[in-house]
């Protein structure tokens, strides 16, 4: 009893959740009964660990912790490494987030009796770089465990790029030797280097099968090529486009790799008018023989007009998203040079009418399953053509409603008819608030 | 037996179509007019000096207006719970009546004066004229859940009876049954107070562009009624974004206009011109939006706010005051998004494609600051700013209700070059650019050098730089966004960008299959099924009368169940146990010693839904004994329930067994 006291107090005021209120008070009863000489056959502290086990993985931590405050078994289930392998550190600071973090005592006994449990570990940012400082000081200190995964994520701003990058590198380089089996990585929007994915390299090439890291400067097209050419066991890689080079893919269209299943390239301008280099058809091609079947994912934010390398040739993509305004005359090139297009998003288009593309692309794109207009024109009868064209394989169709100009055949009224149709199933357009 | 009347305005401030007004007249002896307001508190309030401009001149219209009828509008110092009970016994009052007041905190308001007159033994009549319906019978005809897609909100109220006729303006018989004595003193005891009273400095004050009133409404009614544009042509396609002379917003906002008289007129004309025997609900466009909202908001006090809102996606925001405060004063070096701003705080009122820019510009778009932050300058300096329709407009701009696809994202250039090409928005006012040719008006920070100091403003010194790289801001932004919603997607898939495959399920532990059923490019096609069962059932005719059924507030329940259970906004598993009924998130506060639960293995969420499904569907069999023609509809929904849950059953005891 004087345990489940010493659990309110740590509780700290809050009230904890009813499960464990209900659960505490059970077992109190429990024992009660024990006291007055009931069947002790009922002891919940004499549970097989695996069916103890069994229920902690259903408990959140905070209930685990306050049910370890029950009886010594408890606690020591509560410490059962299998509960330990996954760990989500959440860093925020009060000032910069509207979000909870993990409490750093919580963080001081992980790294103390959990961290040679831990095999998939995220850790959550907000936008401070003490936050993003904090992350690098608990990565630096995990020497004795073996990560499968690791993820970086910032929730707001980037704020890893802010952490001076020798801090960065130590810390990261500490799991890279340690982990020797980290099979996901995610480190976007991060000052990682050319030295340090050697080094990762070293100690991983066998099992890394996922890689991202987007918007890295400080990874050069040859550090990235180094990644491929050793890590044969790659299945999907996320990076942006100065990154991407003909050299890579072929890389990882070579003999000795595994079928590459996703990669998705983010193409953003530093300023206006940058150039962009070509990536080759043959290296494209080269990727398809490899891996038939793999996503080419590629989201655009570049001017209207820095797209004059792109779309020129056959290219497999797969999932294009144009998250600025992208010009009739590219989506005429992409209705023609796009054959494996499953999905496109354009969030915005000149105020000429995109008629004829979307034919095109109805007729030269014939995965293409799911699509999305924002600013943008299509006159009706042009619309209700390309869905008739697309029919039923269509899942995801968002337009705006404001996209649909009405003219001599359909009206907006008449028009989600016509296209519920084509469908088979009741569409509308997408509506804003006309407030 | 006498009647002294009291009616107390608050909204609706006009003559016309005032149920409770005419209440307030019927068979009384003395009817007076009150409106109560409390100088100090005014001041410290966060509205701005528009808004109290135009609130003044609303209560100075209605004071002439009664004038005309012998009567006087009472201005009454302080606040209501204080005023009411020296009313009550000052005037020997018998009667109070006021117009419903549907938000959470009006009810809360109201209710207690409602008590302290039943104390006094002072009758009170409360009549709804602010919205176009009951919005609690909307939301009865949603199973007791306020629709939360517009769609739905359309289906339902095409099947409602036509709103209640406009009533007309209180005439001067009525007023001359119940002439109560105006005392000789009543200017100094009841005034409208000045601007400078409430604490506000008038120097320089440039005139209102909008002036309020009831007089003002009516006039602009006609006007906007003779110009017909909405009948011909509901999409219009150049949109003007200056103050219109016909614009209406703030005139329904305060109630100096009456939503049913604008309803009625808009059908009125509508029939005549275009000879069919109904009008399309588009007819009605912003009526409806306002409407929607206020039925969205009425029973959810968290409305306005992320924390604990059941509705409201948790979105990981920045904090970022200094960021706030460049958006809030026209300091973005966006000129497109400055100007929107500017035009804001100096006139009180923007184009609604205006208000789509500069809200996703501080939330989703660039800035990804959270829309409560925004949601508050709007309502300081917005005329038509609604605690409802503002909260509720925010949140779907910000994508964070109301299923809204997150890919589409307003350009703070390009949107604004298409919108108005010329440019002379921006002149207008950021007028430091007017020299600026076409082509670099929207982004000036390109033009060469040579043409900044021409145009005599250097970016950079006459005029800020932009605040942030749009590209790359949106880039990262659609990536939070996307890691918000893939973990909501296994709930209801919103996005066609949180479909975008990846393996990331076999990187994970086999236990934490959350990411299993969330990501894999097998599970769009199941979400999305979920999306078109809540459309596919909707009646596509208004005329016919097909159920309605609760598709879109089971989704919503699920996700609600999803993200308010988890105790952060991440993928956590839940921390707040099943049988607590209504679980509340609570990001922002620190929870205890162990704070933050692991991704831990965790069947939680699924088990949860089912235990949602009970409890629905126990809900619904109540209702179904009471309601014999519901039957057929809710068995079949039932079965389908049932074999969900079957199959939610099958994967729990399978993925146990690993």
């Amino acid at each position: 009893m004087k345990r489940i006291k010493g659990g309110e107090e740590a509780s700290s005021g809050e009230s904890p959740p009813e499960a464990c209120k209900k659960l505490r008070r059970e077992v109190s009863e429990e024992s009660e009964a024990k006291a007055a000489g009931e069947s002790p056959l009922c002891d919940w502290s004499l549970l097989p660990q695996e069916i103890l086990l069994h229920i902690f993985q259903y408990l959140p931590l905070l209930d685990r912790a306050y049910a370890s405050q029950v009886c010594r078994v408890w606690n020591e289930a509560f410490h059962m490494p299998e509960l330990w392998r996954c760990f989500e550190f959440e860093l925020n600071q009060p000032a910069s987030s509207y979000l909870k973090a993990t409490h750093p005592d919580l963080i001081k006994q992980i790294i103390k009796r959990h961290s040679n449990h831990l095999q998939y570990v995220s850790f959550k940012v907000d936008s401070s770089t003490e936050s993003a400082e904090a992350a690098c000081d608990i990565l630096s200190q995990l020497v004795n465990c073996s990560l499968k995964t690791l993820g970086l994520i910032s929730t707001a701003r980037p704020s890893f790029m802010e952490v001076p990058k020798s801090h960065f590198i130590s810390a990261l380089t500490v799991v890279f030797v340690n982990s020797k089996s980290l099979s996901s990585l995610k480190i976007d929007d991060t000052p990682v280097d050319d030295p340090s994915l050697k080094v990762l390299v070293a100690n991983n090439s066998d099992t890394l099968k996922l890689l991202k890291m987007s918007s890295c400067p400080h990874v050069s097209p040859a550090g990235i090529l180094c990644v491929a050419d050793q890590c044969h066991g790659l299945r999907e890689l996320a990076l942006n486009y100065h990154l991407l080079s003909d050299e890579l893919l072929l890389a990882l269209s070579s003999e000795k790799h595994v079928h590459l299943e996703h990669l998705r390239i983010d193409v953003v301008s530093e300023n206006p008018g940058q150039h962009f280099h070509t990536i080759k058809k043959s290296s494209w091609d080269a990727m398809v023989r490899h891996s038939p079947k793999f996503n080419l994912v590629m989201y655009f934010f570049l001017y209207e007009d820095e797209f004059g390398p792109f779309f020129n040739d056959e290219i497999p993509i797969t999932h294009l998203y144009f998250g600025r305004s992208v010009s009739k005359e590219v989506l005429g090139r992409v209705g023609l040079h796009c054959p494996r297009l499953v999905e496109l998003v354009v969030c915005a288009n000149g105020l000429r009418p995109l008629d004829e593309e979307l034919i095109r692309i109805a007729k030269h794109c014939t995965q293409l399953s799911a699509i999305g207009l924002g600013e943008c024109e299509v006159s009706c009868s042009a619309f209700v053509e390309f869905v008739k064209m697309c029919g039923r394989r269509l899942s995801q169709l968002s337009i705006m409603e404001e996209v649909l100009i009405p003219d001599h055949k359909y009206s907006l009224d008449e028009i989600h008819w016509e296209v519920s149709k084509h469908l088979g199933r009741v569409w509308f357009p997408d509506m804003m608030p006309t407030w | 037996m006498v009647v002294n009347s009291v009616h107390w305005f608050r909204k609706g401030l006009r003559l016309h179509d005032n149920p409770a007004l005419q209440e307030a007249l019927s068979g009384a002896d003395t009817v007076r007019c009150v409106y109560v307001l409390d100088p100090w508190f005014a001041g410290a309030a966060n509205v701005g000096i528009n808004r109290w401009r135009f609130l003044l001149e609303s209560l100075e219209d209605l004071d002439n207006s009664l004038k005309k009828l012998n009567s006087r509008l009472f201005v009454v110092r302080g606040q209501p719970t204080e005023v009411f009970p020296r009313l009550f016994k000052e005037w020997n009052v018998t009667r109070l009546t006021f117009e419903y007041d549907p938000e959470p905190y009006g009810k809360e308001r109201d209710g207690a004066i409602i008590k302290m007159a039943q104390e006094f033994g002072v009758e009170t009549v409360v009549r709804n004229s602010y919205t176009l319906y009951h919005l609690d019978r909307i939301i009865e005809m949603n199973n007791n859940n306020p629709p939360l897609t517009f769609k739905r909100f359309q289906a339902i109220v095409s099947r409602l009876e036509l709103p209640r006729r406009p009533l007309a303006p209180v005439s001067q018989q009525q007023m001359n049954r119940c002439l109560g004595k105006i005392s000789e003193n009543h200017d100094q005891l009841y005034s409208i107070p000045s601007l400078e009273e409430l604490g506000f400095r008038t120097e320089g004050l440039p005139p209102p562009v909008w002036r309020g009133g009831e007089s003002e409404a009516l006039d602009r009614l006609s006007r906007y009624l003779d110009k017909n544009v909405w009948v011909a042509n509901t999409r219009v396609k150049t949109c003007s974004l200056y103050a219109s002379p016909t614009g209406l917003s703030p005139y329904l906002r305060f109630g100096c206009l009456s939503c049913r008289l604008l309803y009625y007129n808009l059908r009125e004309i509508y029939m005549k011109l275009c000879k069919r025997s109904s009008p399309p609900l588009s007819l009605y466009g912003q009526l409806l939006w306002r409407e929607f909202f206020y039925t969205a908001a009425t029973n959810n006090p968290n409305f306005d706010r992320m924390e604990g809102n059941p509705i409201c996606v948790q979105i990981p925001w920045d904090q970022n005051p200094e960021a706030l405060a460049k958006w809030a004063e026209g300091r973005t070096g966006f000129p497109w998004i400055d100007a929107i701003m500017t035009q804001l705080r100096q006139e009180g009122w923007i184009h609604h494609r205006a208000r789509h820019a500069v809200a996703c510009f501080l939330t989703r778009g660039d800035l990804w600051i959270s829309w409560e932050s925004g949601m508050k300058v709007f309502e300081e300096l917005l005329l038509d700013a609604d605690w409802s329709v503002n909260a509720g407009s925010w949140m779907w701009l910000s994508c964070s209700a109301f299923f809204q696809q997150f890919f589409h994202c307003y350009c703070p250039v390009g949107f604004g070059r298409r919108t108005d090409p010329s440019g002379d928005y921006i002149r207008r006012y950021v007028p430091i650019l007017k020299d600026f040719p076409n082509r670099y008006i929207y982004e000036p920070w390109n033009a060469p050098e040579s043409l900044q100091k021409a145009a005599n403003c250097v970016v950079g010194v006459d005029y800020p730089k932009p605040m942030i790289n749009h590209a790359e801001g949106s880039r990262l932004n659609i990536e939070r966004m996307k890691q918000v919603y893939q973990q909501l997607s296994h709930y209801r898939g919103l996005s066609l960008l949180a479909s975008v495959p990846t393996i990331q399920e076999e990187a994970e532990p086999p236990m934490t299959d959350e990411s299993q059923t969330s990501s894999g490019p097998d599970s769009p096609p199941r979400v999305l099924a979920d999306i078109e069962a809540a459309v596919c059932l909707m009646a596509p005719d208004s005329s016919t009368s097909a159920p309605v059924p609760d598709q879109d507030n089971a989704s919503l329940h699920q996700l609600f169940q999803d993200h308010c259970t988890s105790s952060g906004w991440p993928s956590s598993p839940a921390s707040s146990p099943p049988q607590s009924p209504a679980p509340r998130s609570k990001p922002g506060s620190p929870s205890s010693s162990c704070p933050s639960p692991s991704a831990s293995p965790s069947l939680l969420p699924r088990r949860r839904k089912g235990v949602a499904h009970k409890g629905r569907r126990s809900q619904r069999q109540r209702e179904r004994s009471s309601c014999p023609m519901a039957k057929e509809e809710d068995e079949e929904e039932r079965m389908q329930e049932e074999a969900d849950e079957e199959r939610m059953e099958e994967e729990t005891a399978a993925a146990a067994q690993q």
